[in-house]
């Protein structure tokens, strides 16, 4: 992978090519269409619109309803998982494209 | 020592902890005053931002909520916490990029628009000084009950201490401030829960605790599910709301968290994209240790209310009862004459005779567990510095909005450094001033606006900067009729069944039961479907404007003063 090293007179949007960029936004969008589908998944699907359907089990060794749990505690803790990986992601996909952000 | 001793004690404490942080991080330029330099370390920018977010409501307020809402509590967990998913995915890094000030730059400069600028700066002042407000309002109630001043003086004090920083520091003597005002506040709500946890679930994990077993096997939930039934108390684990309703209110606060102009500008104050990004993950870590922790705290409550007042015998109930009668936090009226408390649900058969107010499920805490008198001075410092964090958050976004967004870029573009510095400290000292007199004398309708603070954010900031992002298609009348149309069908809805026709707010008379406060979901739709259809049927943005998204997709070049000219 190519690197561009000039930072004063480099060319705009991290100096990739047209194609390039577009490649580099296509993956940045699948990846956050991906995080966002659990997003979605944990909070309106199984928090709300399973909630009672889940209810039926408990979490594994516990006495939590298994969708009063997602509602209560298990979506947020999703949540928080979720932004450090798509933190992760990014800054690896940022390597891989040269767009990383020079120290 | 008393209890009163020791929470003058600790209070004091923190008030000199704030004051000598604010004096070490005073703002010297109007980019130190507007966004701390844009130096602050991606991990203090987290907690920062937790204790911003996190407001006297969230602190002594939403655990009682949901312990009377059970699983309808749920909207407030979810709808306060997954939206800092969309804005570490979809906003965060790319104002990050976009590197100016505040919100309203990013709208005026995307979409080459003083109208929409304008638009975006009456928003946000609006929301904020919604909120600033009930922040005074509780430093005073907080300062009153626990200290006996009066609440004016209550709020006079608050004022102070915000006045000082906030004025003298900007957003640099904030930040450092609120990472130790969320030391202090995390540290208050946890003990009381962690005491609670051993003594009901036998562990010292509140969030474990909530899911265990008692002694005789069955669930802690289970128990509660029961003695609510018994007591013909609505369904704890269920609810009684519709699920449109639920799933309504939950997006609305998502997206509305996400549109919050003082949760986003905390992004343009860490050195890189990339720091953005993790920086929100840490704030939602940090705001997560306590909304895992509010239902658990919720449970042990009601539990233990129940357990300690259903009809035992006026005379052997606990001294708290005695001590939060005196405040009307608690009220008992013996309808039957019998000297017992009977504290019933609207499906039992017999009179209710017990009246609890939500916010002593935190309040009255360490008492109901028999804590040390410490612990009482320990939440009364913690309530202090939530509602103190939040306020001085706000009241910075509305000074910025005066001496940047309308004075700088709108009206006096002349202006120097120094005068625009100057400038936004008398703002700042003006909103400190307007936000006291609004905490001592409350506009009746303070809860009413919070269904509006998250509407409008949701239905106005969060679509314009969504599209302005991710389409570069989308243009200037786009993005105003967008705005337009989710601001004013919005507002319509919640004027209507908030200020005009309150009595007609009810599910029956609702549009599809979706309730005022999940309107914003409806009004955020709205503006998507208008933006997107008038910028097809317009030209596209200039030439210019494209290459600034262009720019912005990419994380590289933000340096540290970067300014886009488009």
């Amino acid at each position: 992978m190519e690197r561009p090293r000039h930072s004063l007179d480099r060319p705009p949007a991290g100096g990739l090519t047209p194609e390039r960029r577009a490649e580099y936004w296509t993956r940045n969008v699948r990846l956050l269409t991906g995080l966002l589908l659990v997003w979605a998944a944990v909070s309106y699907g199984a928090g709300i619109l399973l909630h009672r359907w889940l209810d039926q089990w408990m979490l594994p060794g516990s006495g939590f309803p298994l969708g009063f749990w997602f509602a209560q505690q298990g979506s947020i803790l999703v949540f928080v998982v979720l932004v450090f990986v798509y933190a992760r992601r990014m800054n690896r996909l940022d390597r891989e494209f040269g767009v990383d952000e020079e120290d | 020592m008393g209890v009163q001793a020791w929470t003058f004690v600790l209070v004091g404490l923190s008030f000199a902890l704030y004051i000598g942080v604010a004096i070490r991080s005073r703002a010297g330029s109007t980019r130190e005053f507007y966004v701390a330099g844009g130096g602050v370390p991606p991990l203090a920018n987290g907690m920062a931002t937790a204790a911003d977010w996190m407001s006297a409501a969230s602190f002594l307020s939403m655990a009682g909520a949901i312990s009377f809402l059970g699983y309808d509590g749920s909207v407030y967990l979810m709808g306060w916490t997954g939206g800092f998913v969309l804005l570490a995915l979809l906003l965060a890094p790319y104002l990050r990029k976009f590197g100016k000030f505040t919100v309203p730059d990013f709208v005026g400069d995307r979409y080459e628009s003083r109208t929409a600028r304008i638009v975006a700066v009456v928003c946000a002042i609006f929301v904020s000084f919604t909120y600033v407000s009930g922040q005074m309002q509780g430093v005073g109630i907080v300062l009153s009950r626990f200290l006996e001043v009066p609440v004016t003086w209550g709020v006079v004090i608050g004022m102070g201490i915000v006045f000082f920083y906030a004025v003298l520091g900007g957003m640099k003597g904030i930040t450092y401030t609120q990472v130790a005002q969320y030391c202090v506040l995390i540290f208050a709500y946890l003990v009381p829960a962690i005491f609670l946890a051993i003594s009901m679930a036998d562990t010292p994990v509140p969030q474990l605790g909530l899911g265990a077993h008692g002694a005789d096997g069955v669930s802690l939930l289970a128990r509660l599910e029961g003695l609510h039934q018994e007591l013909g108390f609505a369904s704890y684990l269920d609810g009684s709301k519709a699920t449109l309703d639920v799933l309504a209110i939950t997006l609305a606060l998502m997206v509305g968290t996400a549109g919050l102009p003082h949760v986003i500008v905390r992004f343009y104050t860490v050195p890189k994209v990339r720091d953005a990004r993790i920086s929100v993950g840490w704030a939602l870590l940090f705001i997560a240790i306590l909304y895992t922790t509010a239902p658990a705290i919720a449970v042990f409550a009601r539990t233990n209310l129940l357990d300690s007042v259903r009809d035992r015998p006026r005379e052997e109930l606990p001294a708290w009862f005695d001590k939060w009668e005196t405040t009307g936090l608690v009220s008992w009226t013996d309808r039957n004459d019998d000297g017992r408390v009977q504290y019933l649900g609207p499906a039992a058969e017999g009179v209710n005779e017990l009246e609890v107010h939500k916010d002593i499920m935190v309040l009255a805490n360490p008492e109901i567990a028999g804590l040390p008198d410490w612990v009482v001075g320990l939440v009364a410092a913690g309530a202090l510095a939530a509602a103190l964090s939040t306020a001085a958050g706000l009241l910075l976004v509305v000074s910025t909005s005066v001496s940047h967004d309308l004075l700088k870029r709108t009206f006096r573009p002349s202006i120097s450094e120094k005068g625009e510095l100057v400038a936004a400290r008398v703002a700042a000292g003006v909103a400190v001033c307007l936000a006291g007199y609004l905490g001592i004398h409350p506009p009746g309708f303070v809860a009413e606006v919070v269904a509006f603070a998250f509407g409008l954010a949701a239905s106005s900031f969060f679509p314009v900067i969504l599209l302005g992002i991710f389409s570069k298609r989308m243009n200037r009348a786009g993005a105003i009729s967008g705005m337009l149309s989710g601001i004013l069908f919005t507002a319509a809805y919640i004027v209507w069944f908030k200020f005009l026709h309150p009595e007609l707010s009810t599910p029956e008379h609702w549009w599809l039961g979706i309730s005022p406060e999940g309107i914003g979901a409806l009004g955020m739709a709205l503006n998507f479907a208008v933006a997107t259809v008038v910028s097809r049927m317009t030209a596209p943005p200039s030439a210019a404007v494209q290459a600034l998204v262009e720019e912005i997709r990419v994380p590289r070049g933000s340096g540290p003063a970067h300014e886009i000219d488009a």
